[in-house]
């Protein structure tokens, strides 16, 4: 069988499916969303290289390169939020997360 | 030397952010070097930077000015935005000091982040191309998230910032799933080319899908229902002159962007992302009319105020045309001003022992401060709609561009959302001038004041002097048809 460009596609979506579905139905462990998080740029990332050698376009790839460097900085930076929440906290259940509703 | 000077003058497009990013820098290595006692000294800096890079923008001629192969573009629409969103940060600084000061919250990486922001914010509103969208849209809200977690020690700050930056990521990555689907269907990253390839193309299944998830993820930015739900914690939890800033700059950069996605890169299939953009504006209004009635916090009702407007705004761009496009800019405006004016009397809101954020805090405050209970009840006025005030235009040229556009039923859902959404600001009017009066507030700080005063003539005066406005919206407009 060869593979093509679909079934990158497909392996894509479902990547970024089990993100989605990990932030939302998650309700143990912020980390748990972190990881999440970086599962669903990492679909995309895969679909934008599948695109720019599909295309024969290295535009996708350039993005590609952008997108992993800026998803670096947002995993530090939700890090770096979630140790301050833990400390007020002392916890990091998602459940826990609720001081404001309405 | 002469390199030099031809390299200065074919980034001159770029200049207001070429000196907000030196700026930005700058100041930051300044407060690292002298940490003791920064703060004040920056914060008057970043003002006169952002003074700086409004006049750079000032200063540059009329007409579209394209840089980076077209990732990069500087037209009438994204000068008019990008003032806006310079004269709404610079007024949240003024109006975040004497705040910051009394929480002992005065530490200068503040002014450097909300540069930072700003900075992100004026590439989203230039963004000529999917990369310079999603790096302006991470830049801004990589600072966002910090700035909704800056009082450390909060746990209700810090929770705030923590939802944030989780939805927020949900959000960047829908729109940048969406992105790649868009950049593989057309073979393009940069707008006028993805037009040109839909123009050809037609449209298909994948692009729609693309064209979905990518509105999907701005409609976060702009807090659009059912995108919203990170709104009211984010607003109740973070700093109250944060919220202020929240509330104003960002959401005008997240239109900007959608504006510039919906018009620049698809208006061949423009009935396809209306009929999103009617939703978006049905649910919106709707929901910030009927949410907000039970709210007691104050900053919460401003929240679900903001998406109410934020629909109203909505129901320009389904439009899908001039009149509708110079709706949405005039509606922008004059929603920068009424909220910051509401917010300078929130945090007005201050006696002896701390700030408090309960609507019932302002009962009787008619009685203690007439000027500043007549104020906030022009602004609460105007930002139910009611004539002769701007918010009233502001709503009459949303919904006079939807008539024109036929879309009767929409512009019938924004009145009577807006007839409802009228009652739970006038109850506020209510406890201020006919309850039983509270202890007096602290006197305001004077940058308050001034806001408080601008905004309040501003509200009082659009009537007579419409024009300025109508004619640089007006202008703006055009840059897309």
């Amino acid at each position: 069988m060869e593979i093509g460009l679909e079934h990158y596609l497909t392996v894509a979506a479902i990547l970024f499916t089990l993100g989605v579905f990990g932030i939302f139905l998650n309700r143990k462990n912020v980390i748990v969303i972190l990881m999440s998080i970086e599962l669903m740029l990492l679909a995309v990332n895969i679909n934008l290289v599948a695109f720019s050698a599909f295309l024969g376009d290295l535009m996708g790839q350039i993005f590609a390169l952008l997108v992993l460097t800026v998803a670096a900085g947002e995993a530090a930076i939700g890090l770096a939020i979630l140790v301050a929440y833990f400390r007020n906290r002392g916890s990091i259940a998602v459940d826990d997360i609720n001081i404001m509703k309405g | 030397m002469d390199d030099a000077f031809a390299a200065l003058t074919t980034y001159a497009p770029a200049l207001p952010e070429i000196i907000l990013a030196l700026g930005a820098l700058a100041l930051l290595t300044y407060g690292v070097f002298r940490d003791d006692n920064a703060a004040k000294t920056v914060e008057w800096l970043t003002i006169g930077v952002l003074a700086a890079a409004g006049w750079a923008i000032v200063a540059q001629p009329a007409g579209d000015q394209i840089l980076f192969k077209g990732s990069f573009v500087n037209d009438d629409f994204a000068r008019f935005m990008k003032l806006l969103v310079l004269a709404a940060s610079a007024f949240s600084i003024l109006m975040a000091s004497d705040y910051l000061r009394k929480m002992k919250m005065d530490q200068y990486e503040f002014p450097v982040l909300i540069l930072f922001a700003v900075l992100g914010m004026m590439i989203m509103i230039s963004a000529g191309g999917l990369i310079a969208l999603y790096l302006g849209l991470e830049m801004q809200s990589l600072a966002l998230y910090v700035v909704a977690a800056f009082r450390r020690d909060s746990v209700r700050s810090s929770e705030a910032g923590l939802k944030y930056f989780v939805l927020g990521a949900l959000s960047s990555g829908m729109l940048l799933y969406g992105a790649s689907l868009v950049y593989g269907f057309t073979g393009a990253i940069t707008f006028t080319k993805i037009a040109a390839a839909v123009q050809t193309g037609g449209d298909n299944i994948g692009l729609v899908f693309g064209l979905v998830f990518l509105l999907a993820g701005i409609a976060f930015k702009v807090s659009a229902v059912p995108f919203h739900m990170w709104t009211p914690d984010v607003y109740q939890g973070a700093p109250t002159p944060i919220t202020a800033f929240f509330a104003g700059a960002p959401k005008v950069a997240a239109f900007a962007m959608l504006m510039r996605v919906a018009l620049d890169a698809f208006p061949a299939i423009a009935n396809q992302w209306q009929q999103i953009v009617v939703f978006l504006a049905i649910a919106s209004m709707l929901l910030g009319a009927f949410a907000a009635i039970g709210q007691t916090n104050i900053k919460r009702l401003m929240a679900y105020s903001s998406i109410g407007h934020m629909g109203y705004a909505l129901v320009g761009l389904a439009a899908a045309s001039q009149n509708g496009t110079r709706a949405v800019l005039i509606y922008l405006a004059i929603y920068v001003v009424m909220t910051l004016g509401a917010f300078a009397c929130i945090l007005a809101m201050r006696r002896s022992d701390g700030m408090v954020e309960d609507i019932n805090e302002l009962r009787g405050l008619a009685q203690n401060d007439l000027t500043l209970a007549f104020l906030l009840a022009m602004l609460l006025f105007s930002l139910a709609g009611i004539p002769p005030l701007a918010g009233f235009f502001a709503k009459f040229y949303v919904f006079l561009a939807a008539i024109e556009a036929r879309l009767y039923t929409l512009a019938i859902i924004g009145v009577l959302a807006s007839v409802v959404g009228a009652y739970y600001y006038l109850r506020i009017v209510k406890i201020m001038f006919f309850d039983e009066a509270a202890e007096p507030f602290e006197p305001m700080a004077r940058p308050l004041k001034l806001v408080l005063a601008l905004s309040g003539i501003f509200v009082l005066a659009y009537v007579a002097y419409p024009l300025p406005l109508v004619e640089a919206a007006n202008a703006a407009a055009k840059s897309f048809f």
